[in-house]
């Protein structure tokens, strides 16, 4: 029997399934079947076949990730050298909160898919890397890896496969750039959470210098589906060229803000009219980050527009996490990207001069915009700051994160940037 | 006595000065609960903010002496674990009071009232961000985004998280709070 909904099919947030339920359902079956039927090698090329890219953000194709951890002969010395996997469940955009429904809801499927990952790379060592915020997630996932750890599905000797895993859950203390991946490797050597030069990428040389991948909740756990069910029945969920589902959600002010898990390739339409009901009573669209807080806003004529990695970045923004924030008209938009921008200021790590200074830069003069004190020159400026803080000129990706919503509010809400100058106030609270 | 004026200071010259050890600060348990930590990330500088966080929960905050106390179990730099324990939002390097409030500031709850919940818990407390009540009893603080974007405003006290607040309802939180608070303290007495 297959679903539509393969990740939140089992999902109870009340009450997650355990662990014997959660086998009655099918659960591990796909961990049996790698460790009976599949080598590493298999588990990889079908997971490449079904066409699986990172819902982390990036969409890069998952398989593709994991080839580049080197593979040694038996005879190089190398060969039994450690590796590691690592979820990314820091999730911490603003605007996203699809992996804490994965996490509270069906744990288990986590750690089933986190066995399927380790084995196809060939990790020893695995980590949950969960921020600090969740501790209902928190709770769960360590009942659950007890669960697994005394059915004999972790530890030593996987039902009797000689393969062995450990898994283990670490909560952080809270930084937005622990999310990246090389910062979160930092985080987890207990350092400050700083991203590394790349190369070398993690795949390489990550934790503790050893090759390791980093995997975001929603990308893991598609793997249980892939294995039971075929790269061709994956590919076949999507209504358009990415294959899988992708937790869609939506917040603002419309009438049913929540989570959705859809075909890969809605249109916006569907998902905001449909899904989330429209805008509340009394309130108009008036633009939408598609993808989380580092997506570039996109407005009313984008409707139509077909929700997969291709498709928003040809409309000039990201799909990133999925989570659509809608502006309405009643809200600001320059009080909206004044409070994205605060929160990249603050969360900016400090590393990099461009990111640091630029971020701060940008508050002052939105503030002053926003207060009704800004002039063309703040204006100028940040044009200049989107310039200054673009990809290539930081040292990691959370500066032109910051950007995207920047230079997009500059563009569609020119206006409302120039009448904040001309009358002197925020027209839409009136305020001086 | 606190371990961080028992360390030696420059000038003093003073190289006969005992250096405490971290046994002297920390339970057994919280060691034998980092000593874990150590075991599982195989280094002992990586338990860094594992061990505050430990402490932390105990203790409500990070001292100096905790700090130095930890740094010295993991065999690493105080200034090292300081430069780490000032970098993440979670640690507390000052004392807070009983309950710490992380209003939730990012966007989704922007858009839909943040600014009249927060104005709302600031008027009942009497504190702005930052500050702690005189009585001890609140410390208020923003948090970026709780994942609680489809149901904002939101904010986490301790380990609760609350959501679809109201200036009402937020403010009524609290008053439970100090109601729950006076009881336990009339039933210490008791
Ligand atoms: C500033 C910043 C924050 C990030 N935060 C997260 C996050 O919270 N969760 C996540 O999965 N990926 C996050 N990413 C992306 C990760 O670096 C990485 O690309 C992702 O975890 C890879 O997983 P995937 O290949 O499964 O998508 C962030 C990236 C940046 C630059
Ligand atoms: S923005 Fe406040 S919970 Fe996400």
């Amino acid at each position: 029997m297959t679903t539509d909904k393969p990740l939140t099919q089992h999902i109870n947030q009340d009450k997650p399934l355990a662990m014997p339920e959660y086998i009655d359902v099918g659960g591990y079956r796909s961990v049996d079947k790698i460790l009976q039927q599949m080598s590493a090698q298999d588990v990889q090329d079908v997971v490449k076949d079904s066409g699986l890219k990172g819902r982390g953000g990036a969409g890069f194709p998952t398989a593709m990730k994991w080839s580049f951890v080197p593979k040694f002969e038996d005879t190089d010395p190398r060969s039994g050298d450690d590796k590691y996997l690592i979820c990314n469940a820091d999730e911490m955009e603003p605007g996203t909160f699809k992996d804490r429904w994965l996490l509270e809801g069906v744990p288990h499927q986590l750690i089933e898919a986190m066995i399927i990952a380790s084995y196809a790379i060939g990790a020893n060592k695995a980590f949950i890397f969960l921020r600090g915020e969740y501790h209902l997630a928190a709770k769960r996932l360590q009942q659950a890896l007890d669960e697994a750890y005394q059915q004999g599905y972790l530890g030593d000797n996987i039902r009797n496969s000689g393969y062995q895993l450990d898994l283990y859950l670490h909560t952080s203390a809270g930084r937005y750039i622990c999310g990246e991946e090389t910062a979160l490797i930092n985080a987890l050597e207990g350092q400050r959470a700083n991203p590394r030069a790349k190369p070398p990428f993690p795949q390489v040389s990550g934790l503790f210098g050893k090759p390791t991948i980093v995997n975001n909740v929603e990308t893991l756990c598609n793997l249980p589906h892939i294995i039971n069910h075929g790269a061709d029945w994956f590919k076949q969920l999507s209504n358009n060229d990415d294959a899988g589902t992708k937790i869609y959600s939506v917040s603002g002010r419309v009438q049913r803000p929540g989570l959705w898990e859809l075909p890969m390739g809605i249109t916006v339409r569907e998902l905001l009219y449909q899904r989330a009901g429209g805008l509340s009573p009394g309130l108009n669209l008036k633009g939408f980050l598609p993808g989380g807080a580092s997506t570039d806003f996109l407005t009313v004529e984008h409707l139509d527009l077909v929700l997969g990695y291709d498709e928003v970045s040809a409309a000039g923004s990201r799909l990133g996490t999925g989570g659509i924030i809608v502006l309405d008209d009643q809200n600001c938009p320059v009080a909206m990207v004044l409070n994205l921008l605060k929160f990249f200021a603050q969360e900016s790590c400090g590393f990099c001069t461009p990111c640091r200074d630029g971020t701060a830069w940008a508050v002052d003069a939105l503030t002053r915009i926003e207060q009704g004190q800004g002039s063309q020159q703040d204006l100028d400026n940040l044009h200049k700051l989107c310039d200054f803080m673009w990809l290539g000129k930081t040292h990691c990706a959370l500066a032109p994160g910051a950007v995207e919503p920047l230079q997009s509010a500059l563009k569609y809400f020119h206006d409302d940037f120039e009448q904040h100058i001309d009358k002197g106030c925020c027209p839409y609270s009136g305020h001086h | 006595m606190s371990l961080a004026t028992n360390l030696p200071r420059v000038g003093e010259g003073n190289i006969n000065l005992v250096q405490l050890s971290y046994r002297d600060y920390l339970s057994v348990e919280e060691i034998n609960a980092i000593e874990h930590e150590v075991a599982i990330l195989g280094q002992r500088q990586a338990a860094g903010i594992e061990a505050m966080k430990l402490v932390q929960k105990n203790r409500g905050w990070i001292s100096d002496d905790c700090l130095y106390a930890v740094a010295d179990l993991l065999q690493m730099p105080a200034s090292q674990l300081e430069g780490i324990a000032t970098f993440y939002n979670l640690i507390y390097r000052q004392p807070v009071g009983r309950y710490v409030i992380h209003l939730c500031d990012s966007i989704s709850c922007h858009l839909t009232g943040f600014a009249q919940v927060s104005e709302a818990i600031k008027e009942y407390l009497g504190i702005d961000y930052g500050e702690t009540t005189s009585d001890g009893m609140f410390t208020l603080l923003t948090n970026a985004c709780l994942g609680s974007c489809d149901k904002a405003p939101a904010m986490m006290i301790g380990e609760d998280h609350f959501e679809h607040l109201t200036p009402q309802s937020a403010t009524d939180i609290l008053r439970q709070l100090c109601a729950e608070n006076d009881k336990d303290e009339l039933n210490l007495r008791e």
